[in-house]
């Protein structure tokens, strides 16, 4: 299916980027009103991948895009199977939602164009992810929503929490993006294989290369750290700093999925192995249960279904692991229920938090009759949440626990695990969805009542369809789940799932169980609340504490590393720069013995040994300078004894503008030198001139040795000859070096003539630009009033 | 005569290094202009020396006649002599503003963009 010879999909991928660039402009013209225009985007997404659905459940898969870069087999790549086609439904539908809600939530803040912005530009990267092909074009999208959910979560970036969490979830999720692409280049190299689809058919050429465990390692490393697992939690409840559209749809609904997403769609390829069953179970479980403790810990409605989120994902990841289809179907079913019934519980804390000033269940109490409908979607969520019947996650509880129990080996272990994790999720659905409506109504910052149409359109939506789809069951199951969990188990799934249990079994009981212990800790909710609360003061550190502790090591270390490095001392960066110039020349020369063989004494005639000493004899002078103007003296000696041996050696050009110059010079120094209060005498320790004459020999030595095996060596002149063929012949000059500097390489001397010009000009701005004051207390300039000493006019030279 | 030269050139590449190690302003600019000096030579000589006879055409010939000195380094150098005098007239003002503005000629001492003892960078978010 195409437009324009695009697919649609690519288009589909795409337009959310598009409605990112005209979010601004709508709603500098609607006003928040522009969320009801800007939702046809993401629905019309929605629209289109939905039409997969039929195809999909009969197991087809689609591949669409075009190549992007071909000669690096990097394609703009689109591979749609029920993983993905489940996938972009939740991402986009529950994205038409989530715009809907912002809309509302952000009515009247400046920023509510770029919000809305950064929340299109999360959606197409998130679309990007669950459908890309190509594991690069995988990789950038991956990256691209770590970003995105950087930009959003510091989206209130005036507040030092907000810019803290932000930029810890950049770091350990873009960390982990970084070691993800590792893994994806082994992979890569493993199989051959670019893009996903050839990838999940390479059957065991994974499993049974020698890479296989640092490939697990790393592909690990990027699910954990996107999808919150122990001990890489910490920044997602952080990430609660951003506004509640954005922890409704991100932190719950899809960004923190995709970890679960990956693993789900490399388990044909990298599951089922015994490294693969041991640790996603183990960090799944133990995320668990730190999830659900931690989170009826919490007295934030937030944050409390923001560890919740943390627990959820473990499960996922845990049931992934688990290493049988039954676990990995209820996984699917678990991880669809999750993004309906969490979704909705976020936008009813942000609806509570939003009407009423507050999201401490302390200070709520009694507002089901001022927010009636919230009430009615934070109940439907919940009991979604809770497992309970008529809902989705009544089923997808059902099909999990039929999954561990059955579980070869370890059943007893994980259904415990994951008994006592949906009992504590049970608990904490049930504060969020009862404690602030039940009892006896509480003074609130804000006086209660019932949030608009936008806001509460959203939830009331996804709470409906989680009973919907399991009302609907017959539709849903075969349809949507089966081909889902199909995907991730490589066999096909047929999908048959029932709302009522077909018979009374293990599952049926555990549920019981679950429910019972869920709402005894409701009961008391308080007492374990505070003594969690007693735990964690015990243990006194986290993980989000570690982070802290790592960032200012990492500061600590950069700023004495650049201490080092940048001292501030020009003479240590000068002698850094001639110790490796000198070992630059000298130390291949010696390595690969092509140094100069031993010359024979030169045939010198005696005016110009006389002419050689003159320039060592300068240049000794120079160094031995003790008065100002002996060292420019000097100085001059040895440019005019250069200037002679060059008028000695057939160079009269030369010789006439090194006079020149070096007259210039000499003048300009000596009328600088007298303003200037210097010692002229050398003062460094003696251990430094040792140091430095060691250096400036051996540099010395290693351009006198390359200049002396360049010279033995033949010498070849057909450039030097072509001067000389046509140097009359073509450009009419009998002065060859002159026809060479006017005419050939003309253009070469008009840039030298404009550095000479600029030079100059900077050079007439640096003195006509008065010292505004000395920058050094109690050190004032010392010059005397000012002339341009030394404008030159160095065109004269040439 | 080029191992001569090699020699020399050698002798004053050495010393221009060891009066750019220096830490006096003045020093580092003697170093500069010897170094422009060395580096001349050293073109110079790597395109072989030839004694005397300048790279001319004679009035009667459209080629030279004879061997004459290679015409090449020496239109290389000439625009190096002109570029790396106008670098030095710069770098002379440059360090006698800076002597003015900073009262040091110590390169050491002029620490305006690393100041002593900077601040650690910021620790928080």
């Amino acid at each position: 299916m195409a437009l324009f010879g695009v697919d649609y999909t690519v288009i589909a991928v795409l337009a959310p980027f598009a409605a990112a660039l005209a979010a601004p402009t709508m709603v500098r013209v609607f006003k928040h009103n522009a969320a009801w225009v800007l939702a046809i985007v993401p629905a019309l997404v929605f629209l289109h991948f939905f039409r997969y659905v039929g195809a999909v459940s009969h197991g087809e898969t689609f591949t669409e895009g075009f190549a992007w870069v071909p000669a690096y087999g990097v394609n703009f790549t689109f591979f749609l199977d029920g993983l993905a086609v489940l996938f972009a439904l939740i991402v986009s539908g529950i994205g038409t939602l989530i715009i809907l809600y912002a809309g509302g939530y952000m009515k009247g803040h400046a920023q509510q164009g770029r919000f809305l912005s950064f929340l299109f530009l999360f959606m197409g990267s998130m679309l990007g992810v669950v459908t890309g092909s190509n594991l690069i074009t995988m990789f950038i999208f991956w990256e691209l929503t770590s970003i995105t959910s950087f930009l959003l979560i510091g989206f209130d970036h005036l507040r030092t929490a907000s810019r803290r969490a932000a930029m810890q979830a950049l770091v350990v999720t873009g960390g982990g993006g970084l070691a993800l692409l590792a893994g994806f280049l082994m992979i890569i190299s493993v199989t051959g294989k670019r893009e996903m689809a050839d990838v999940i058919a390479s059957g065991d050429v994974l499993r049974e290369s020698a890479l296989y465990t640092p490939i697990l390692i790393m592909v690990l490393l990027g699910a954990f750290t996107k999808s919150a697992q122990f001990p890489f939690h910490f920044w997602l409840p952080n990430a609660m700093e951003a506004p509640t559209p954005v922890s409704a749809y991100l932190h719950s609904a899809t960004m923190v999925k995709a970890g679960v997403y990956l693993l789900m769609r490399l388990n044909p390829v990298l599951g089922d192995t015994s490294a693969w069953m041991t640790v996603l179970p183990l960090f799944g479980g133990v995320t668990l249960l730190v999830g659900t403790l931690l989170a009826v810990r919490q007295s934030d409605l937030k944050m409390m279904l923001a560890y919740t989120t943390v627990a959820s994902l473990g499960l996922l990841v845990m049931l992934t692991g688990a290493g049988s289809e039954v676990a990995i179907e209820g996984a699917v079913l678990y991880l669809f229920a999750h993004a309906l019934f969490k979704g909705a519980l976020f936008m009813v804390a942000g609806l509570v938090d939003h009407e009423t000033g507050t999201r401490d269940l302390g200070r709520l109490g009694g507002l089901r009759k001022a927010m009636p409908i919230t009430f009615l979607c934070a109940v439907l969520a919940a009991l979604s949440m809770g497992g309970l019947p008529p809902f989705i996650g009544f089923i997808a509880k059902e099909v999990l626990y039929e999954g561990t129990w059955n579980l070869a080996g370890r059943s007893e272990l994980l259904t415990a695990v994951a008994v006592t994790g949906n009992a504590l999720m049970l608990a904490a659905a049930f504060a969020v969805a009862f404690k602030p409506f039940l009892g006896k109504p509480t003074k609130t910052p804000k006086p209660a009542h019932e949030g608009p149409v936008l806001m509460w359109i959203g939830p009331l939506t996804l709470a409906l369809c989680g009973l919907a789809a399991a009302v609907g069951v017959g539709w849903s199951g075969p349809s949507l789940l089966g081909p889902m969990a199909g995907a991730v188990a490589g066999v096909p799934v047929e999908g048959d799932y029932h709302l009522i249990p077909a018979h009374i079994g293990a599952p049926l009981y555990l549920s019981l169980v679950t429910v019972a212990a869920g709402l005894f800790v409701f009961w008391q909710i308080d007492a374990v609340r505070r003594g969690m609360a007693g735990v964690l003061k015990a243990i006194g550190w986290g993980p989000d504490r570690g982070f802290d502790q790592f960032i200012s090591l990492v500061v600590r270390f950069a700023g004495a590393f650049t201490a080092i490095v940048q001292p501030g001392k020009m003479q240590i960066y000068m002698n850094t720069v001639f110790v490796v110039v000198a070992a630059a020349l000298l130390v291949p020369m010696i390595y690969y013995g092509e140094g100069p063989s031993m010359p024979t004494m030169p045939d010198f005639r005696f005016y110009e040994w006389l002419v050689l000493a003159l320039v060592v004899i300068g240049i000794i002078a120079v160094l031995a300078a003790r008065t100002r103007l002996i060292a420019i003296v000097s100085l001059g000696i040895q440019g005019f004894a250069v200037a002679v041996l060059y008028m000695l050696f057939g160079a009269p050009d030369l010789s006439f503008t090194q006079f020149m110059v070096e007259t210039l010079s000499v003048v300009i120094l000596a009328l600088v030198m007298t303003r200037l209060n210097l010692t002229a005498k050398d003062n460094r320790p003696f251990s430094e001139t040792i140091s430095h004459m060691i250096i400036a020999i051996a540099g010395g030595i290693g351009f006198g040795a390359l200049l002396m095996a360049v010279t033995q060596v033949p010498f070849d002149s057909r450039l030097s000859d072509f001067f000389a063929a046509n140097s009359r012949v073509v450009a009419h000059g009998r002065n060859i070096v002159n026809v060479i500097i006017v005419d050939f390489r003309g253009l070469d001397t008009l840039g030298e003539i404009s550095v000479v010009m600029v030079t100059g000009l900077a050079i007439l701005a640096l003195i006509r630009i008065r010292s505004r004051g000395s920058k050094v207390p109690g050190n004032p300039p010392t010059g005397g009033p000012l002339k341009p000493v030394s404008e030159p006019h160095p065109e004269v030279a040439s | 005569m080029e191992a001569g030269f090699a020699v020399l050139i050698g002798f004053i590449f050495a010393a221009s290094i060891y009066l750019m190690l220096s830490r006096q302003l003045i020093r580092i600019l003697l170093g500069i202009s010897i170094l422009g000096n060395a580096v001349n030579l050293l073109i110079f000589t790597a395109g072989r020396l030839e004694r005397e006879v300048p790279p001319v055409i004679p009035d009667s010939s459209l080629v030279p006649v004879g061997a004459t000195a290679n015409p090449l380094p020496q239109a290389l150098i000439l625009t190096a002599i002109v570029i790396s005098f106008s670098f030095f007239a710069f770098l002379l003002v440059l360090a006698f503003r800076t002597y003015q503005e900073l009262g040091t000629d110590d390169a050491n001492e002029m620490r305006v963009a690393e100041p002593k003892g900077e601040a650690r960078p910021p620790m928080g978010y």
